[in-house]
């Protein structure tokens, strides 16, 4: 059950209660485009606690918080002021919790949401720490394919690029893999998806490996890019000799079918030429903005307002 | 021939039986030998068993095992067997076992793990699989593998 209770991964979401989530952010999304006002929150207050920067996703939810008619309160830079005191996270935690009725934390390091909820009397939601969770970002993805394409199930899905330390990719690996969906994963094998996560998805999802994106692209109705960064590299002739092959342009996007979309999770670098931005198929920026119905779905399914 | 006759006999005390050979020294280190003061301790190390080949054994004098004695034990030697000895009698064996929930004795690998951070909680792991010897931390889900388990004991 969501009503109450903290996200702190993508699992702490149930399929149904996903689908419904959904359904809501349909409807917001539409009162937002009919500038419709909604004052369902009136009274509440969100908490953000950013202990790194992520301009997109705070604003994201901060938006998200005012559309619903509710207040905000905010450290953009946690690090420079309790952190710098030496105050611990679980205290920062309780004391917000006190002025506040739900937290929204993004930090740097793994398991820090899980710590967070473990302190704090109000619902905590994840907005990214370390390298593990990501909720809501998966949330937007999967939400993004139901209303491009009107369903998940029965999808062939093709993850592109750093399959092994993205951690949107995980995340949105395994709740994947709750739907009747096809993967493909393509990646340099330096950058394949780590053992442990395919261990939990295979069996209940179809899942191709490759290296060459030309073995599926044809038979793909998404597209999910990710960015490969050179610091992966030990050298740069390797990552020169790769880089070429995973640049997806008109020529690649001329080969997927009428009705797919490519996807990413911005912010891009150069893993997408912009002449694709023009192409109907070209959603990474209906899927940003959808962000923003999401996370009001979200906030007031957990806050209970309707 | 009887080989625990090589180890002297105990009045009253504790006797770690079936520690794979050449743990002993790892178990008298969970012990924090250095603390157990006047007590006695005898220790057979590589005697010949028929089970496992070759064993350690260990035995202490007036000491009883704490919870989390036990539960550190039960990494190091899955297969141990502990006696408590009263009057030259053993008044209660049982073996080891394996921890469900591992609370606090371990650290995680992970060093961007949150549990290391200074924050005021234990660490927090839970068994994934006992042969071979696996456990996955409750904050950042990475695993340990038994190696990994025992340089950080
Ligand atoms: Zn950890």
């Amino acid at each position: 059950m969501l009503k109450g209770n903290s996200v702190v991964s993508i699992s702490d979401i149930g399929k149904d209660e996903m689908l419904e989530l959904f359904k809501l952010a349909d409807s917001y999304s539409r009162s937002v485009e009919q500038g419709q006002r909604i004052d369902s929150l009136h009274g509440s207050i969100m908490a953000t606690f950013f202990y790194e920067p992520s301009t997109r996703t705070r604003l994201s939810f901060e938006s998200a918080m005012h559309r619903l008619g509710g207040s905000v309160i905010s450290v953009s830079e946690a690090k420079s002021s309790s952190v710098a005191k030496g105050e611990t996270l679980a205290d920062t935690v309780r004391m917000a919790a006190s002025y506040s009725d739900i937290i929204v934390i993004r930090h740097p390091m793994d398991g820090a949401a899980k710590l967070a909820r473990k302190f704090s009397s109000k619902p905590i939601i994840n907005a990214g720490d370390g390298s593990g969770q990501h909720p809501t970002q998966t949330l937007l993805d999967l939400y993004t394919i139901r209303k491009e394409l009107s369903d998940i199930d029965g999808k062939e899905i093709t993850m592109l690029g750093d399959l092994r330390y993205g951690r949107t990719v995980h995340s949105l690996l395994l709740a994947l893999s709750e739907f009747d969906v096809k993967i493909n994963l393509v990646s340099p094998p330096l950058l394949r998806v780590p053992q442990h996560i395919l261990d939990q998805v295979q069996s209940m999802v179809k899942i191709r490996v490759t290296e060459n994106l030309n073995d599926v692209i044809s038979d793909s109705d998404v597209l999910y890019v990710t960015r490969i960064q050179k610091e992966r590299f030990t050298d740069e002739t390797e990552y020169n000799s790769v880089i070429g092959s995973y640049i997806v342009n008109s020529d690649i996007v001329s080969t997927m079918k009428k009705n797919s979309i490519v996807m990413h999770p911005l912010p891009r670098v150069n893993e997408i030429s912009p002449e694709v931005d023009a192409d109907p198929r070209a959603a990474y920026f209906r899927q940003a903005a959808n962000g923003i119905p999401v996370r009001m779905a979200l906030l007031s399914m957990i806050l209970g307002g309707k | 021939m009887d080989t625990t006759l090589k180890i002297s006999k105990i009045k009253d005390g504790t006797v770690i039986d079936h520690v794979p050979g050449g743990m002993a020294f790892k178990v008298l280190s969970i012990l924090r030998v250095d603390d157990l003061n006047e007590n006695s301790i005898s220790i057979g190390v590589r005697v010949p068993s028929e089970q496992m080949g070759q064993k350690d054994v260990i035995k202490v004098e007036n000491r009883y095992l704490e919870r989390v004695e036990v539960d550190k034990i039960s990494f190091v030697a899955p297969e141990a067997t502990i006696s408590i000895v009263k009057n030259y009698n053993i008044s209660e064996k049982y073996k080891v076992r394996l921890p469900e929930k591992i609370i606090g004795f371990i650290r995680c690998i992970n060093p961007n793990c949150i549990s290391n951070a200074r924050e005021p909680v234990n660490s927090e792991f839970k068994l994934i699989s006992r042969m071979p010897i696996s456990i996955r931390c409750e904050y950042c889900e990475r695993s340990m593998s038994e190696r990994e388990i025992l340089q950080n004991l």
